[in-house]
């Protein structure tokens, strides 16, 4: 069949219409009819992720349904040297699901069956477009469940949470999603079947599995996951504190972790996030407070008994103003409630907001804190914040109206500046939402040119030609030459007086 | 304690990159080494020796962080010293050996490099996570000679590719290891030591439906009809499950004294295996699913890491061994041999073998460091 045939002929002359014409005919004997898409209003859906401010429309979007046609399609794509974009759910929040103008979008919507379930090994074999609340789901008859539980678990797929190394509100305990995955199967960008890590706790050679979690879709594509499936606590309490004064807050955080507590949660809101949510959600949360942090217990009821009493002494001890902990499930859960709505609630009292994910040293939340409101003053915009305390991990949520473009430029500066402030603090530009596109020029802030161009051999190595998801995470030269920003120091240095950028 | 790491210009850490940039002009090669403790695991090293010890001390140590920053050469008894003072550890509980030997009472003189290129975990490591599970950043030296940062100092950090979390076990074929920065942890409140006699297949079973309920399980270990459970965590559970769990309560004093044993590997079955060593046996270290039944392999069977990790003292011939532990799906390390022209570490399948080669070509062009430690076939 004529490829042409396919496309309106009056756009036959683009370079772009061609180069899509040329690989809808490679892909067309692939895949059935209905996995291709390629007209502009079927591949609007796929022209972002969940971070809306950045858009592509790619060549056309596969939506293979068996292994055998990823590997087709992968082949394809490697044979015409166009990139390819895997994606899960679409619920990434820094782009790194954009689409390439000139590649194909590799939806995996369609892996979304559980393999199997085994409560004897504690393990699930899942398909990757499975969502991670649904592991949880499936294996709670078990008396089990997946630890790592993002935000967006009621959506994000675990193919989405590997490429990302997803947190979320109890790593500290439990771990991210590195700590929770045995293993990997997914294809090269040659279409080659391969699998990272094993049943068992460890592989022969290097550890490559820690390599392909958290490498956003630049290394190999997964089709195929088996996650550690973890005995569901028997009780988990949790307790609300208030506090008049955030570095109180922030002392009261690192004084849990000093006293050998290690908390299931530990979470932390500032005065204009609490007020956001409480009139979201209406939790009771108290709206005089300038922080309020979240401290959850879990494991045997004696285990819990000692730990909140533990907790409460060190809480009252750092000057809480005013403690609660919840008697039953339901209130444990209208605790939680305003935590995990801070996004939506953002929503409501702002046409935009642009979440921040950067991590700092548990000791600076306060010195953050207050860095930021100084930052509200210099930009013109309001913050609110959430902080995953426990291990650092900051949410600022800046608000802004993105009608306005001198708003949208005055965010943008405001967040760098945050990211910036956290890499000086020793910290990361990035904590558990990935790169992607969004934070690219941080990067040239974390890492040296010759670290960069590490990485970049580390991605050939996998993918000689650059094709899977091309021009994410990793900076080149030239836009950090644009960016200006010098490289911030950090680890052991040779020659600290040479100028480093 | 210092607020960020401390940053000094390093004569040690010029020393090493020029050994590096000299290695690399006279294309020789380099065999990195700490306390040389671990040099029988692995293919035989070679190349010029090159030593790490000069870059030493702890960088940056805050208790409430649960992070210290430690420069490679540093003695991990030094280490652990430092930790203990404030009531933390290396979860992971890594092995600690004697220089040319483990005779029990001789001085321990590893480094915090080796624990980190060598990969091993002990007796805690199925409950607690490995080595990698705990390395938060590293600062690398690779065959350009360059010193090159990853990861960092927070528990979170998501920024580029994971390449810290890749030297754990590496040993030392992507470059120097010049410093890392390691998750600690309080030690656990409390701890108790119950034994069960039950036989192999029967303590696998166990162990695997105890791990599927909430219950404080850190370490486990059967040898010859015995197993033995450790529980660690806060007293009041460690105490409810000592009671739900039954079996034989292991004195305090006696317990620690067999839990460092195994983990230094001075146990009674490691001295035994390191003695058959001259009647033509060897010991190889199985990496299994926890669930996998006894393998019907001839020799003397320890069981660790609640099915995890099985060490067999046999004479059997490697590809048995190797046959054996793929059928179950994991795989089997030649951990102490003195023929070790089978392979020491498993072969890889493809793609994977060909990552491997690229990956080394990736950090040491020239093949510097530490050539065939891992694999022979790395060599460029």
């Amino acid at each position: 069949m004529g490829s042409s045939a396919a496309l309106p002929a009056s756009a036959a002359a683009s370079p772009r219409t061609q180069r899509q014409a040329d690989v809808l005919a490679a892909l067309q004997p692939l895949l059935p009819a209905h996995a291709l898409l390629w007209r502009s209003e079927d591949t609007v859906p796929y022209e972002c992720d969940g971070l809306t401010a950045y858009r592509e429309q790619p060549l056309l979007v596969a939506l293979p349904e068996t292994e055998a046609q990823v590997a087709a399609v992968l082949r394809a794509c490697h044979a015409l040297k166009v990139p390819v974009v895997a994606r899960g759910a679409g619920t990434g929040l820094s782009g790194g699901a954009l689409p390439h103008a000139l590649g194909v979008t590799l939806s995996l919507a369609k892996f979304n069956k559980i393999l199997s379930l085994d409560k004897l090994s504690r393990t699930a074999v899942v398909q990757c477009g499975v969502r991670n609340l649904a592991i949880s789901e499936a294996a709670a008859p078990l008396g089990l469940y997946y630890a790592p539980d993002p935000s967006s678990q009621i959506a994000c797929t675990i193919g989405g949470n590997v490429a990302e190394n997803s947190g979320g509100v109890h790593c500290l305990k439990y771990g991210l999603t590195l700590h929770n995955v045995l293993r990997v199967r997914g294809f090269t960008i040659e279409g080659e079947a391969v699998e990272f890590g094993s049943e068992a706790l460890d592989c022969a050679g290097l550890d490559l599995l820690a390599l392909i979690v958290g490498s956003e879709g630049m290394l190999a594509v997964i089709t195929e996951v088996t996650v550690k499936l973890v005995p569901k606590p028997q009780l988990a309490r949790c307790i609300m504190a208030s506090f008049d004064d955030i570095r109180k807050a922030g002392d009261a955080v690192a004084q849990i972790i000093a006293a050998g507590i290690i908390p299931a949660g530990l979470e932390m809101m500032d005065k204009p996030m609490t007020a956001a949510v409480e009139g979201f959600v209406h939790a009771g949360y108290d709206l005089d407070a300038e922080a309020i942090l979240l401290c959850e217990s879990d494991g045997t009821p004696e285990e819990v008994e000692e730990e909140i009493d533990r907790m409460l002494d060190v809480l009252s001890g750092s000057g809480a103003t005013r403690m609660e902990v919840s008697k039953d499930e339901a209130q444990r859960l209208k605790f939680w409630s305003g935590r995990k709505n801070a996004f939506p609630a953002s929503g409501r009292i702002s046409p935009d907001y642009m979440c921040m994910d950067s991590t700092i040293p548990r000791r600076r939340l306060a010195d953050m804190l207050l860095a930021i409101q100084g930052m509200e003053q210099k930009y013109g915009l309001r913050c609110a914040n959430v902080f995953h305390a426990g291990d650092g991990n900051l949410h600022p949520l800046i608000l802004f109206d993105a009608n306005d473009p001198d708003q949208l430029h005055r965010c943008e500066l405001f967040g760098a500046d945050i990211l910036e402030t956290s890499v000086a603090m020793g910290g990361t530009v990035t904590g558990e939402h990935g790169v992607g596109i969004e934070k690219l020029s941080s990067m040239c802030v974390q890492f040296s040119p010759e670290e960069r161009e590490q990485m970049f051999a580390v991605k050939r190595a996998f993918d000689s030609a650059e094709l899977l998801n091309p021009g994410k995470v990793i900076p080149l030269l030239s836009r950090c030459a644009e960016y200006g920003k010098m490289h911030v120091k950090k680890g052991l240095l040779p020659f600290p007086e040479l100028p480093r950028f | 304690m210092t607020d960020s790491p401390a940053i000094v210009e390093d004569a040690a850490l010029r020393a090493l990159i020029e050994r590096v940039q000299q290695a690399r002009a006279a294309r020789s090669s380099l065999c990195i080494h700490g306390g040389n403790t671990k040099a029988f695991y692995g293919h035989e090293p070679r190349g010029e020796p090159l030593d790490t010890r000069a870059l030493a001390g702890i960088s940056s140590y805050e208790p409430t962080e649960l992070v210290v920053t430690v420069r490679a050469g540093t003695a991990l008894a030094e280490l652990e010293a430092v930790l203990a003072e404030q009531g933390q550890c290396l979860a992971f509980e890594p092995p600690r050996f004697a220089p040319g030997g483990n005779d029990a009472g001789t001085v321990r003189g590893g480094t915090v490099g080796g624990m980190v290129a060598a990969g091993l975990s002990g007796p805690s490591r199925a409950a607690v996570g490995a080595v990698r599970d705990h390395v938060l950043g590293a600062t690398l030296l690779n065959g350009k000679a360059e010193v090159l940062s990853f990861g960092g100092q927070v528990m979170k950090n998501v920024a580029g590719y994971d390449v810290s979390r890749v030297l754990a076990g590496s040993m030392g074929v992507l470059g120097v290891i010049c410093e890392v920065s390691l998750k600690v942890l309080p030690r656990p409140a409390a701890t108790a030591t119950l034994r069960f006699e039950m036989d192999q297949a029967r303590a696998l079973r166990q162990l695997n439906e105890w791990g599927g309920r909430p219950l404080p399980l850190h370490a486990s270990a059967w040898w010859q009809g015995m197993l033995v459970l450790r529980l660690a965590g806060a007293s009041a559970a460690v105490g409810a499950a000592a009671q739900a769990l039954g079996g034989e309560v292991v004195p305090e004093e006696q317990a620690a004294d067999f839990w460092n044993g195994l983990r230094d590997q001075r146990d009674e079955y490691f001295v035994s295996a390191r003695a058959a060593l001259d009647s033509g046996a060897a010991l190889w270290r199985l990496s299994l699913p926890p669930t996998a039944p006894p393998l019907a392999l001839a020799g003397d069977c320890l069981v660790e890491w609640g099915g995890g990790q099985r060490w067999v003292s046999t004479r059997l011939p490697a590809a048995t061994v190797r046959d054996a532990a793929a059928a179950a799906g994991g795989h089997a390390t030649l951990y102490l041999g003195r023929d070790r022209s089978a392979g020491v570490f498993a072969p890889l399948k493809s793609p994977l073998d060909r990552i491997h080669r690229e990956l080394k070509r990736a950090f040491d062009p020239d093949g510097v460091f530490n050539p065939g430690r891992l694999y022979p076939e790395l060599c460029p």
